[in-house]
Formats: C-alpha cells, structure tokens, sequence
C-alpha cells in the first residue's frame, strides 16, 4: 500500500528514491515525465496518435492546439483517468504511470486542473484547502483528523498565494469563476505536487483575473513543473517560454513562443486558422 | 453552521442568544429528546388514566415506535444527505436487525408455544422439523443477539456496497440495486424453508431479558431505551458529519471524481459510511420489534424504503435533525390518516412529497431559518439597508 505514509508530512522535494512507501519520481536526468509513443483511440477514433512528450523538471510548458487535439485526453492518459491502447508513461525514470491508480498518481505527486472548475461547492474555502492537504488520506486517519498548526500556516500560506485569504470561510460554490479556478490550484498546491497539469486556467477569465493568472501560474514554476493547456495565445505568450503544438493526436511542433510562430507547418494548421 | 444558528436565534436575548450558539444541533436535539423522554415516561407512571395529564403505555409505545423511524431516517439520511447514495434499499437493513431481535423473543418463548415445545417455535413444529436449523443456534443469548442486529447488516452493507461502490456503480443503477436486494430478500424471507416463520414472520412474543413485554414497565423502559439509542446513534453521526470524514464524504457528493485526483479512494468511504447506516438501521429495527410485537417479510417491501427517503426529503436532506423531523411529523401524519382513511395514504404522502420538492427544497428543517430570515428582513429592513450602505462606503 502506497496509502499509508502514516504521517502528515509531505515526501520531501527532491530526496532520493529511498523510501518504498513514498512514491518518489527519479529525475536524475533532468525529465519529469516521459510520454512514449501513446495512442489512444476511443471507438476507432485516434484522440492520441504516437505521442512523444517529454517534461523536464521544473519547467512551464504550454500545450497548444485546436479543438480536440488531445490535450485533455493527454492529461486523461497522464492522470489515469484513460488508459492508452499503447505506449510507456512514466513519472520520472522509474514510476510507470500506466500501473497505477488515479488516486495513487494523485499521492504520487501529480496534481491536476481541471478544464471545468471543480471545487466542493458546499464546504468553504478552507475546508477544500483542508482536504487537498498531502498526507494520509485513510478512513480512520479522516474520521479522528486534527489539523496541526503547520498544516493551518501551510493552508493560511497558500491562501494568501492564491489570493483567497479573505474568502476564507466563504462556501467555494458562492466565489466567482475566477476565484474558483484559483482555489482549484490552491487546492493542487496543497497537495505538494511535483508536477501540475493545468487545463485552460483562464477561460472565461476577466483581463485583471487572467494577468493575476499568468502571475501565479510563472511563480509556482521552478519548484513545481507545470504543464499549462490553453487557447488563449496572448496568455500563451505571457507565460511561454516552451510550447508544444498537438495536432490530430500527436506533437506537430516544439519550441519558444517566436520558433512556434515562424514554423510553417503550424502556421498552416494552427496559426493560420486563426489569422485568416 | 455557526452562522446559520447565530440568525435563527436573533430574535432572542443576547445573554441567550450567545448561550444558543454556543450549544451545536446536537446539544438541542439530545435535550429535547432526553426532556421529551422525561415527561412521557413521568406522565405515564406518576398520572393516573382518566387524569389530564396522563400518558398512556399505547402512546409511549407509539411513540416508541416513531424513534425507531427517526434512528433509521438517520441512517438513511447519513448516505443519501451527506454521501449521495440514494439507497432505496434501506428498509433490508431495518428488517435484518428486526428478525435478528425475532429470533431471539422467538426463543424466550420456550414451551409457553402452542405445540409446547421448548426448543423449537412453533412455526418449525409446525414444519415437522426436528431440531433447530444451524443458523438458529446462539439465538437464545441476548448478547449474541445484540452482536447479530449490527453484524448481519453491517455484513450486507459492506458486502453489497463493496461490490456495487468498487465497481463504481452510482447514480440511478445504484438505486435498482438496493431496491432488488430488499426484493429479493423480501422474497426469500417469505418462504417457509428459509425458517424464518415465512409469511407470518415472527410473533407472539412473550418476553425480553425475563421481563414481559406487556407489561407497562417493559414498555416504557424499551421507550427510553430507543430514545438513549437514537441520541447515540445521532452523536456519532453528527461526530462523524463534522470529522475530516464528514467533509470527504460531502466532498464525494458534490463532485467524486475531484475526490479521487486529490487522492482519496471515494470507494472506500462510501463502502463505510454505508456500513455505519446499515449498523444504525439494524438498531433501529431491533428496537422497533419488541414494541410492535412481529417481524414479517412486509417489513422487506421496496415501498417501505421508498417511505424512508421520502421522510428524509420531506424533513431537510443533508441536516441530521431534519431527518428525524421528517420521520417523526411523517410518521405521526400517517398514524393520523390511516386511521381516517388508509386508502389514500399513499397519495397523500405522493402529495406531499411533490409540495415539499416544490416549495420547501431544504425540507421542514430549511423552514425555520427561511421564515426567522423573512421576519427578520422586513422587521428590520431599514437597519439593514443602512448597514449595507456602511460596509459598501467601507468598502
Ligand atoms: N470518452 C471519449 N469518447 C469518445 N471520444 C472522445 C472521448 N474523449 C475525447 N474524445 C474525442 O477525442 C478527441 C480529443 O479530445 P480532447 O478532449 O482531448 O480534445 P482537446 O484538445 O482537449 O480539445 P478542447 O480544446 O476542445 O478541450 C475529440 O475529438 C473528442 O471528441
Ligand atoms: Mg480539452
């Protein structure tokens, strides 16, 4: 059982790969996540289509493409929530993705955003905040659950990160669109993660929120590696400074924000569409 | 819930307002019942019939009766208010207790049957069986009995929810589900073979630890004990609504796939707290026996669990105490109505159920606040408007 770390401290960044009981992703050689020749095809349909994606550590990377690309059903393969006809995904060197459950990638340390805002609507700010916590997450330890004061400055502190401190005791179904978008990443921070996958954070964002967005999203790089899928390109641009283009289920194109926009086959299919 | 207790009792003095938000729900409720439980049980031994004031032993054993309803809307509503299971199959649990408390009355009997034999009930003589079968054995210890009511549901609760939760069955399937179990359960208690008495279930009990069962003392004595039952049973919901637990378990209701991402097995959960409900069920149905003297298959019947969540709907889904409102203002409805005109019972409770979903979403337990929040508003509307164009210059 991976469940039962028994303590309420979180895996310590960056250890080695000793403890059994943690999950720990080897990054020695600098990649977070390995996507390997991933296809996935629902009905005959290839939503995936021998994908190869690599995340390094640390780093904000941007996924781009057109409706139904594959981006959402590549954070589906990722979180375990879809599970591919073929290829290797792996968390670090040594941790196969593909062997695990979504609750156990989750504790693993991967944390995800999902397109929709989903945050318990019927408990308060800090109770979700309270619930994301990493530790144990077992019935008994819930059921006799005293929060210790590190944990209140670990959530006061992430409260303030994202800007929530003072809707705090608020029911999280009463924040607006935005704030809720933002309890939902306070909620993945929670979790210590060390990879985040963010699924269009700004849709349906005002201008001041988006701009506070690109803030937060560029400040939780470097300690988190962070894989942000959007359509908005200006806040693609504001943030980039790796971008992958999916085309019909697989990588069209890598590189800067400037390399992405001068490379004629995305001009062609992405870019292009927009323009014209 | 602070809050929310903090705007019903504004009407109040502060030195009591301040005292009353203070107590939590589950202070009002193990008051009122235990002051209720009192006053029954004193006017029933201290007045004499024929006096005002007196209670008689029929109403404190229907009273009796409706507790054992509220513990088992309890129950019903700890999986459906607070988890979203719609269990339409609740009423299983309830009769499991039941028959476990049968068989045991069932053996207190000994040769006062009318075949006179002292080890097997009359049912099975009546059978031509010649011994008792395996399952009945231990059915004359009290203390084994107590161990089967929560045990035997429990079980069911854990094996039916383990198979139905791990395989991720939810919504309206999940509902079928529970309503074929108590189906088939209903079918298989009704046939003699099983030696559970078949149609007739069992009956004509004769006494409870030594003690007869007609006698007023019994009779008000099980009355307190299912009032003690039920504030036991309330507290350890109610601990278990305000744990870490009680929040992933709200949290699986609004959105159980965010659950499972932040790192919990729902599964798990489910398959718990629908044991703690099937244990509570069974309780309940072990206490409501004795007072009404049977068991029978009946107490299978889909439609009575349909019943129960309609209590838990019509009193406040989601509140403890709206629960035990729902089952106890039900319940006394029906007494009320079937006695006028049992026919249309059920339409009356269909009629209801449908005004309650229309007008009263929270159920009668959403009334209070709703109507103190309305008094309050127009009452002090001027005070309002102008602190509201305080805190918005603040701002
Ligand atoms: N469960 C499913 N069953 C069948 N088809 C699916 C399923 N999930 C996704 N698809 C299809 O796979 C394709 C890729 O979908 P996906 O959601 O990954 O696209 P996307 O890049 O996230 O698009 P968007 O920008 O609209 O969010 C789409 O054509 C979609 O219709
Ligand atoms: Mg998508």
């Amino acid at each position: 059982m991976i469940a039962t770390t028994g303590t309420t401290t979180p895996p310590k960044q960056g250890s080695p790969i000793l403890a059994e009981e943690n999950i720990n992703p080897d990054t020695r050689h600098g990649v977070i996540l390995y996507v390997e020749d991933v296809s996935v095809s629902f009905d005959g349909f290839k939503a995936l289509n021998d994908l190869n994606l690599y995340i390094n550590d640390g780093e904000l990377r941007c996924l781009i493409g057109a409706n139904g690309a594959g981006k959402t059903t590549l954070m589906d393969v990722i979180t375990g929530k879809t599970r591919p006809d073929v290829g290797k995904v792996s968390f670090g060197q040594q941790v196969d993705l593909l062997s695990l459950s979504e609750a156990e990638i989750a504790r693993a340390g991967i944390g995800r955003k999902f397109q929709k805002p989903t945050v318990f609507e019927n408990l308060t700010v800090f109770e979700n905040l309270e619930l994301s916590l990493a530790g144990d997450k077992g019935i008994i330890t819930s059921l006799f659950h005293k929060l210790s004061s590190e944990q209140k400055d670990r959530i006061a502190e992430i409260l303030k990160t994202i800007g929530l401190t003072p809707q705090e005791k608020q029911l999280a179904g009463a924040l607006s669109h935005g704030q809720k978008q933002w309890l939902e990443i306070g909620m993945l921070l929670a979790a210590q993660p060390r990879l985040l996958l963010v699924d269009e954070p700004v849709a349906g964002m005002t201008a001041q929120e988006t701009e506070r967005t690109a803030e937060l999203l560029t400040s939780l790089a470097g300690e988190h590696s962070v894989v942000v899928v959007e359509h908005d390109m200006a806040f693609v641009r504001s943030i980039a400074r790796k971008v992958t283009v999916l085309h019909q289920g697989s990588v069209l194109a890598e590189g800067s924000m400037s390399e992405i926009q001068s490379n004629p086959d995305v001009i062609q299919v992405y870019l292009g569409e927009e323009q014209g | 819930m602070t809050t929310s207790t903090q705007s019903i009792f504004s009407f109040l003095p502060p030195s009591l307002q301040s005292l009353a938000t203070k107590m939590t729900s589950l202070h009002f409720v193990v008051t009122t019942l235990f002051v209720a439980t009192l006053y029954v049980s004193f006017c029933n031994l201290v007045f004499e019939p024929g006096s005002a004031l007196h209670v008689s032993t029929y109403t404190v054993t229907l009273l009796g009766k409706y507790l054992c309803y509220a513990l088992l809307a309890l129950s019903v509503d700890l999986v459906w208010g607070y988890c979203g299971i719609l269990s339409l199959g609740h009423g299983a649990f309830f009769a499991l207790g039941g028959y476990a408390m049968g068989m045991y009355l069932m053996r207190q009997i000994g040769d006062r049957g009318v075949y006179g034999n002292p080890e097997l009930p009359d049912f099975m003589v009546f059978l031509n069986w010649d011994s008792l079968p395996w399952y009945w054995a231990g059915s004359d210890s009290f203390i084994w009995m107590a161990v089967m009511v929560v045990l035997i549901p429990g079980l069911l609760a854990y094996v039916f929810g383990s198979m139905a939760f791990k395989s991720r069955v939810s919504g309206v399937y999940l509902s079928i589900m529970t309503q074929a179990m108590t189906y088939a359960l209903l079918l298989a208690f009704f046939r003699n073979e099983m030696g559970f008495g078949g149609n007739n279930g069992l009956t004509d009990f004769k006494d409870i630890l030594g003690f007869s069962l007609q006698s007023d003392t019994t009779r008000i004595v099980l009355f307190i004990i299912t009032a003690v039952m039920l504030a036991i049973g309330y507290a350890i919901s109610h601990y278990i609504v305000k744990s870490k637990m009680g929040r992933v378990v709200t949290a699986i209701r609004d959105s159980e796939s965010r659950v499972r991402f932040v790192g919990y097995k729902p599964e798990n959960y489910k398959v718990w707290i629908f044991v703690v409900s099937g244990v509570l069920a069974g309780i309940a149905g072990a206490l409501y026996v004795p007072q009404v003297g049977i068991i029978n298959p009946g107490e299978f019947s889909p439609l009575n669990s349909i019943e129960m969540v309609i209590w838990v709907a019509i009193g406040g889904r989601g509140t403890l105490y709206g629960a035990i409102i729902g089952a106890l203002v039900v319940s006394y409805a029906k007494t009320r109505f079937t006695a006028i005109m049992p026919e249309a019972w059920l339409f009356a409770l269909g009629g209801l159920f449908v005004l309650v979903t229309l007008f009263l979403p929270k159920g009668l337990a959403g009334l209070a606040p709703q109507l103190i929040a309305k008094f309050k508003r127009s009452d002090s509307a001027k005070a309002a408007d102008t602190a509201d164009t305080k805190s918005e210059v603040k701002s």
